[in-house]
């Protein structure tokens, strides 16, 4: 187990070291950061000054040593366009961005269970045509598209919930939450909604799939035969061998939708880190980038490795590797 | 002999008959044409997406203006809504967007940017999956596991980053009269480089099975190239998954693009795809201007909805185990 965890963590370290080798190739060859800092009309001089004492100048291996323990040590640099400390700005756009991921999974973790559940154990045709057209329309709508709709639904023609911002947000000392009040939850739901959509589907057909594998299984035929009552082998038996397989999925998914957040909060104008990278992105603001890459392949990672360990403790029968 | 020629005529005029209802009917009673004719869902897409098609590629002919053409449209126009409203104009069949500019000849030319930058990035991440798959698969050793590596790599990536990421480098590296000129190469290149990797692993799979067996080795004894065996004997026998891939990868290339273009990182005003029109019409959703975003975000779902049925029925098709 042990060693089992320090592969993991050698491994997840080295993932990070790539990514931020690559903001780092970005810092190199994209733009001048002079540029960046400088007001327009410095004179030469000012501008080899400030290249040295920046250490532009430095060989590449001791360039990037610096950047990974300016990394390390939580400095980001400074941002091109706000001016002000990347990790700070980050930090600040951090739990907007963490508490809709969570309210999204919490929604298609539920929605996903119950219509894969429903679709698997259904026998009428209804069902299984309502599946074939959800995961259709899953994979055909794409998700800002899904989000106009949700705001012209609900805050334009029905107007019960708004179209854009947190709503009021509890601050914490370096949390702001915004699901203690009633409008940061009515804030929530579109937003988490639109990016739960693609979710949902997944979760629903590969559940649905993985219950009628198992129904299909030895021990399930040998638990009918023993007089289980349906029911009890329905959803103790079969549910539970079924859903390890989501677990991990849905673990995998996770980096991909807090990815996936940058359109969801571009729609709904969420004031979380996705935006804050759009607008990097339009103003090349490359310290923010590459922050908030590595960032985000820190996130990943660290979820994925929970995720392996979840998967572990859970299923017995994996053996550490 | 006049006589021979007589008897001869209508029997030869026969065979010819019969020889086209039998080739008609033998296309008719086909496998694939079989499986079409009982799949109306399928039948109505194809119409569907060929109707989308024609419309888009021909853009020209039926468009009623030129919305690239400044003196084709007028700012007294804007604003108008579709025709079946009660200040809709005839003139205007899905009314005007706030330049004046025709939304349904914006949509058709918008439908033609966005699937020629799908059409294009799915063909060359085909191209390119494709041929590392071959490699990988009829190589194997280190350059397998490079490829492999690579394509395991890129997988973990999500493409809207990765577009996200090339256009921030774009945009830094190129001066700034440019971007609106290098965003179609950007789109392009970043889908393909985050879609090869889906047919690469199939033709990889398959070009390992193949390459074990003997009418390989008897390519090989006779001293045909390792480039000819690939293409020309392996290449034939992966194809059929590569294409089911190709036709749901169409339907998701172009609604990435549109992400893209949303998200305001793809296609320019300028020329504008079905993804930046919907967010040129977002900006105007709450001034009650619904019509200029609702027609591109229906024609977009819709395509992508048809590409997706039609992609379905071709691997049900092309993949007998399932039926």
């Amino acid at each position: 187990m042990f060693v089992f965890l320090l592969k993991r963590a050698a491994q997840a370290i080295g993932i990070v070291l790539v990514v931020a080798f690559l903001s780092f190739v970005m810092f190199q060859f994209v733009g001048d950061p002079i540029e960046g800092m400088i007001s327009e009309n410095a004179t030469q001089q000012e501008r080899d000054e400030l290249r040295e004492s920046l250490g532009l100048n430095d060989g590449v291996i001791v360039q990037y040593t610096r950047f990974v323990k300016n990394m390390a040590q939580g400095n980001f640099g400074i941002s091109y366009y706000n001016k002000s400390d990347v990790l700070s700005l980050i930090i600040e756009r951090l739990p907007a961005t963490l508490e809709l991921v969570f309210v999204a999974v919490v929604i298609s973790l539920v929605v996903g269970i119950l219509l894969g559940v429903w679709s698997a154990y259904s026998r009428n045709g209804l069902m299984k045509n309502t599946v074939q057209i959800l995961s259709l329309v899953g994979v055909s709508l794409p998700s800002f598209v899904a989000g106009i709709l949700l705001i012209v639904v609900f805050s334009v023609w029905l107007k019960w919930l708004p179209s854009h911002g947190r709503g009021e947000i509890v601050e914490f000392g370096y949390w702001s939450s915004g699901l203690l009040t009633l409008s940061g939850l009515k804030a929530v739901l579109l937003p988490a909604i639109s990016l739960s959509l693609f979710m949902i589907t997944m979760i629903m057909r590969l559940l649905k799939s993985e219950i009628q594998e198992t129904m299909r299984a030895d021990y399930i035929r040998f638990a009918k035969a023993r007089g289980i009552s349906e029911r009890s082998i329905k959803y103790k038996h079969v549910l539970k061998n079924s859903i390890l397989p989501v677990v991990t999925i849905i673990g995998l998914q996770v980096g991909g939708l807090i990815a996936f957040a940058v359109v969801t909060e571009t729609i709904f104008q969420w004031p979380g880190m996705g935006l804050l990278f759009i607008q990097a992105v339009n103003y090349v603001d490359i310290p923010v980038i590459s922050a908030y890459l590595v960032i985000v392949a820190i996130m990943f990672v660290v979820i994925n490795t929970f995720v392996d360990l979840i998967y572990l403790l859970v299923d017995p029968r994996i053996k550490v590797s | 002999m006049n006589d021979l020629i007589a008897t001869q005529e209508p029997s030869l005029k026969r065979r010819w008959g019969a020889k086209m209802t039998d080739i008609v009917s033998s296309v008719w009673d086909s496998d694939i044409v079989y499986s079409l004719r009982n799949s109306k869902v399928t039948i109505v897409s194809f119409i569907v997406m060929a109707v989308i098609l024609i419309l888009g590629l021909g853009a020209d002919l039926f468009a009623p203006t030129n919305p690239f053409d400044p003196t084709s449209f007028s700012l007294f126009d804007s604003e108008i809504p579709p025709v079946w409203t009660d200040s809709g104009d005839s003139r205007f069949i899905l009314g005007t967007d706030i330049q004046g500019r025709d939304v349904y000849s914006l949509l058709l030319y918008g439908v033609r940017i966005s699937l020629m930058v799908g059409f294009v990035s799915v063909l060359l991440s085909l191209v390119l999956g494709v041929v590392l798959g071959l490699i990988s698969g009829y190589f194997g050793g280190k350059v397998d596991a490079l490829i492999m590596r690579i394509a395991d790599a890129m997988l973990s990536f999500p493409t809207i980053m990765f577009a996200l990421l090339v256009s921030g480098v774009a945009r830094g590296i190129f001066p700034k009269e440019m971007h609106g000129d290098i965003s179609v190469y950007v789109i392009i290149f970043s889908i393909t480089a985050t879609g090869w990797m889906q047919y690469a692993r199939t033709v990889r799979g398959a070009a390992l099975l193949e390459s074990g067996k003997e009418y390989v080795q008897a390519a090989r004894v006779m001293g045909s190239s390792s480039a000819r065996i690939m293409f020309k004997h392996i290449l034939p026998n992966t194809i059929s998954p590569v294409l089911v891939i190709g036709t749901l990868h169409i339907a998701l290339a172009v609604l990435t693009e549109a992400t893209l273009s949303f998200l305001g990182v793809g296609m320019p005003p300028n020329q504008p795809s079905l993804g930046t029109l919907i967010n040129e019409g977002n900006q105007y959703l709450f001034s009650g201007q619904w019509w200029v975003v609702l027609f591109p975000a229906m024609v977009l779902v819709v395509l992508a909805l048809c590409v997706n049925l039609v992609g379905d029925w071709i691997r049900d098709v092309l993949n007998p185990k399932l039926r």
